[in-house]
C-alpha cells in the first residue's frame, strides 16, 4: 500500500510545500519545531484544507486541489495519535477504544479489542477513566483507539514528546510491536533522532516547510546537523 | 395555616407545569442558538446576541405586550397558528411561552459558556475516528456540555417559576388556566385578608426554588465528575 502526499499551503508568512511517498512500515517526518511537520500530517488527516496538492492512499484520492476533491476527515479512515492524547474524558478506556468501531463498516473491521488490548498491554485499564491514567497509559490508549478504527494509515504526532524518558522507554517497545505485527503504514512525526533510528524505515527530513532530504535513517541522520535536537 | 386551598394547589401545579414546559421547550432552541453564537462566524452575530438578551434587560411587561401583539389571536403569528389549532393567548401554553422566552437568555448564556469551554481538538479526534459532524455533536460535544445544560435548565426553570410581568400581560391571571404562583400571590396581596395565603405561597415558592437549586447542584456535581473523567 502506498501513500502519496503533496501539500502546498500558505499560513501568513509561513509556507508549506512538501511531498513524499510512504510505503509500508513507519515513515518518520523529522525536523525542528516550526518546520511544518504537524501541519503536513494535519492536511493528510483532513483537519484543514490545503491551498493545493494531492493526497492519495492506495490509489484512493482524498484530496486533489486541481480536481477540487476534498474528502472530510471522518471519511478518510486515517488514524491519528495526537501529541496530547485527546482521549474522551467522559468515557471509560473501553468506550474510548471501541469508539471508532461504531463508524467502521463491519466488513472493514480488522482489529479486535482483545488483540489491541494485548498488543498494548492495557487490559487492566479498560474500566478506568482517562482522568486518572498516567501519561504513558494515556498514550497507549490513544494508540489503541486509533488502531481500533481499522485505519488505512496511522499518523502519530510526537506521541512521546510529552513523556519523560522512563515513560518513553515504556512505550517504544509497543510501537515496535505494532510496526512489526500490523500491516498498517504509519507516518511518525518527531524531532527526536533516537526515535527515528529505532522505529523508522524511511525518514523525511523537513526544514522550513519543505522536504530537505529523504532516505534511510542512516543516510539522512548521518549527514544532518539536526540530529542533536 | 398550612392547609392549602384548592386554588392554591392548582396554582402550584400549574406553575410547575408551565416552568417545566418553558424549560423543555426552550432547550433545543437554546442549544442551537448557543452553538451559533459560540462557534458561528457571520455578520450580524452581535445583533442576534443582543436580540437573545433583550428579554433580560427589557421590562417584562414590554416582552408580554410584544408577545400579545405577535402571538395573540389577531397577532401576526398567532392568527396563522390559530388556523392550525395552536392557541397561546390566555392559555397555560401562552404562560409557558412567555416564561420560556424570559428564561431563554439565561439558558443560552450557560450553554454558550460550556460550549466555548469544549476543546475542539477532542472533537477533531472524534472526526479522525470516523464520526461525522452529527455523531461528534451527540457523542462528544453534548456529553461534555452536560453540566452547562443542567445549569442553564435550572436557571431557566427558576426564572420561569418566578415570571410575573410578561405572563400577566400576555395571558392575564385566569384561575386554573394562567394563574401561576406569582400571579396568585399578587392577587392575594390585593384583597383584604389575603395575607396568610400570600405568606403561605411565598414559603412554598422559596421551598421549590431551594429544592431545585440543591437538586441541580447534586446533579451537576455528578455529571461534572463523569465529564472530567474521574
Amino acid at each position: 500500500m502506498s501513500v502519496e502526499i503533496a501539500v502546498r499551503h500558505r499560513l501568513g508568512s509561513f509556507s508549506l510545500d512538501a511531498g513524499f511517498t510512504a510505503g509500508t512500515g513507519i515513515t518518520a517526518v523529522f525536523g525542528p519545531s516550526g518546520s511544518g511537520k504537524t501541519s503536513l500530517i494535519n492536511a493528510v488527516a483532513g483537519l484543514f484544507r490545503p491551498t493545493d496538492g494531492r493526497i492519495a492512499i492506495a490509489g484512493r484520492v482524498l484530496f486533489d486541489g486541481a480536481a477540487r476533491t476534498f474528502v472530510p476527515a471522518h471519511r478518510r479512515r486515517i488514524g491519528y495519535v495526537f501529541q496530547e492524547g485527546r482521549l474522551f474524558t467522559h468515557m471509560t478506556v473501553r468506550q474510548n477504544l471501541l469508539y471508532g468501531r461504531w463508524f467502521c463498516p463491519a466488513t472493514e473491521r480488522r482489529e479486535t479489542l482483545g488483540h489491541i488490548v494485548e498488543l498494548l498491554g492495557i487490559g487492566g485499564l479498560l474500566d478506568r477513566r482517562p482522568g486518572n491514567l498516567s501519561g504513558g497509559e494515556k498514550q497507549r490508549v490513544a494508540i489503541g483507539r486509533a488502531l481500533m478504527a481499522s485505519p488505512q494509515l496511522l499518523l502519530m504526532d510526537e506521541p512521546l514528546a510529552s513523556l519523560d524518558d522512563a515513560r518513553k522507554a515504556e512505550i517504544l517497545p509497543y510501537l515496535e510491536r505494532l510496526r512489526d505485527e500490523l500491516g498498517v503504514p504509519a507516518i511518525y512525526v518527531t524531532h527526536a533522532a533516537d526515535e527515528v533510528r529505532r522505529l523508522a524505515a524511511t525518514v523525511v527530513l523537513m526544514a522550513d516547510g519543505k522536504v530537505a532530504a529523504v532516505g534511510t535513517p542512516a543516510e539522512v541522520l548521518g549527514r544532518s546537523s539536526l540530529t542533536t535536537r | 395555616m398550612f392547609a392549602l386551598a384548592p386554588e392554591e394547589l392548582t396554582a402550584i401545579k400549574l406553575s410547575l407545569r408551565v416552568a417545566l414546559w418553558a424549560t423543555a421547550g426552550s432547550l433545543p432552541f437554546g442549544i442551537a442558538i448557543a452553538l451559533l453564537l459560540a462557534r458561528g462566524k457571520f455578520p450580524g452575530k452581535s445583533l442576534i446576541d443582543a436580540l437573545v438578551h433583550l428579554p433580560l434587560v427589557m421590562p417584562p411587561v414590554v416582552t408580554g405586550y410584544l408577545l400579545l401583539l405577535t402571538f395573540g389571536r389577531r397577532g401576526l403569528v398567532g392568527a396563522w397558528l390559530a388556523d392550525i389549532g395552536i392557541v397561546f393567548s390566555f392559555r397555560w401554553t401562552g404562560a409557558a411561552l412567555a416564561c420560556g422566552i424570559m428564561g431563554f437568555p439565561l439558558l443560552v448564556r450557560a450553554l454558550r459558556l460550556s460550549i466555548e469551554a469544549v476543546d475542539r481538538r477532542v472533537e477533531q479526534a472524534g472526526a479522525t475516528l470516523g464520526a461525522g459532524p452529527w455523531a461528534v455533536f451527540l457523542t462528544i460535544t453534548l456529553p461534555l456540555i452536560l453540566p452547562g445544560v443542567v445549569a442553564g435548565m435550572v436557571l431557566c426553570f427558576a426564572r420561569a417559576l418566578g415570571e410575573f410581568g410578561a405572563t400577566i400581560t400576555f395571558v392575564s391571571n385566569i384561575p386554573g388556566e394562567t394563574q401561576t404562583l406569582p400571579t396568585l400571590i399578587y392577587t392575594f396581596t390585593q384583597v383584604p385578608g389575603g395575607d396568610a395565603a400570600a405568606l403561605r405561597l411565598t414559603v412554598i415558592s422559596i421551598v421549590i426554588s431551594f429544592v431545585a437549586l440543591l437538586l441541580s447542584d447534586y446533579v451537576a456535581r455528578g455529571v461534572g465528575r463523569r465529564v472530567r473523567g474521574e
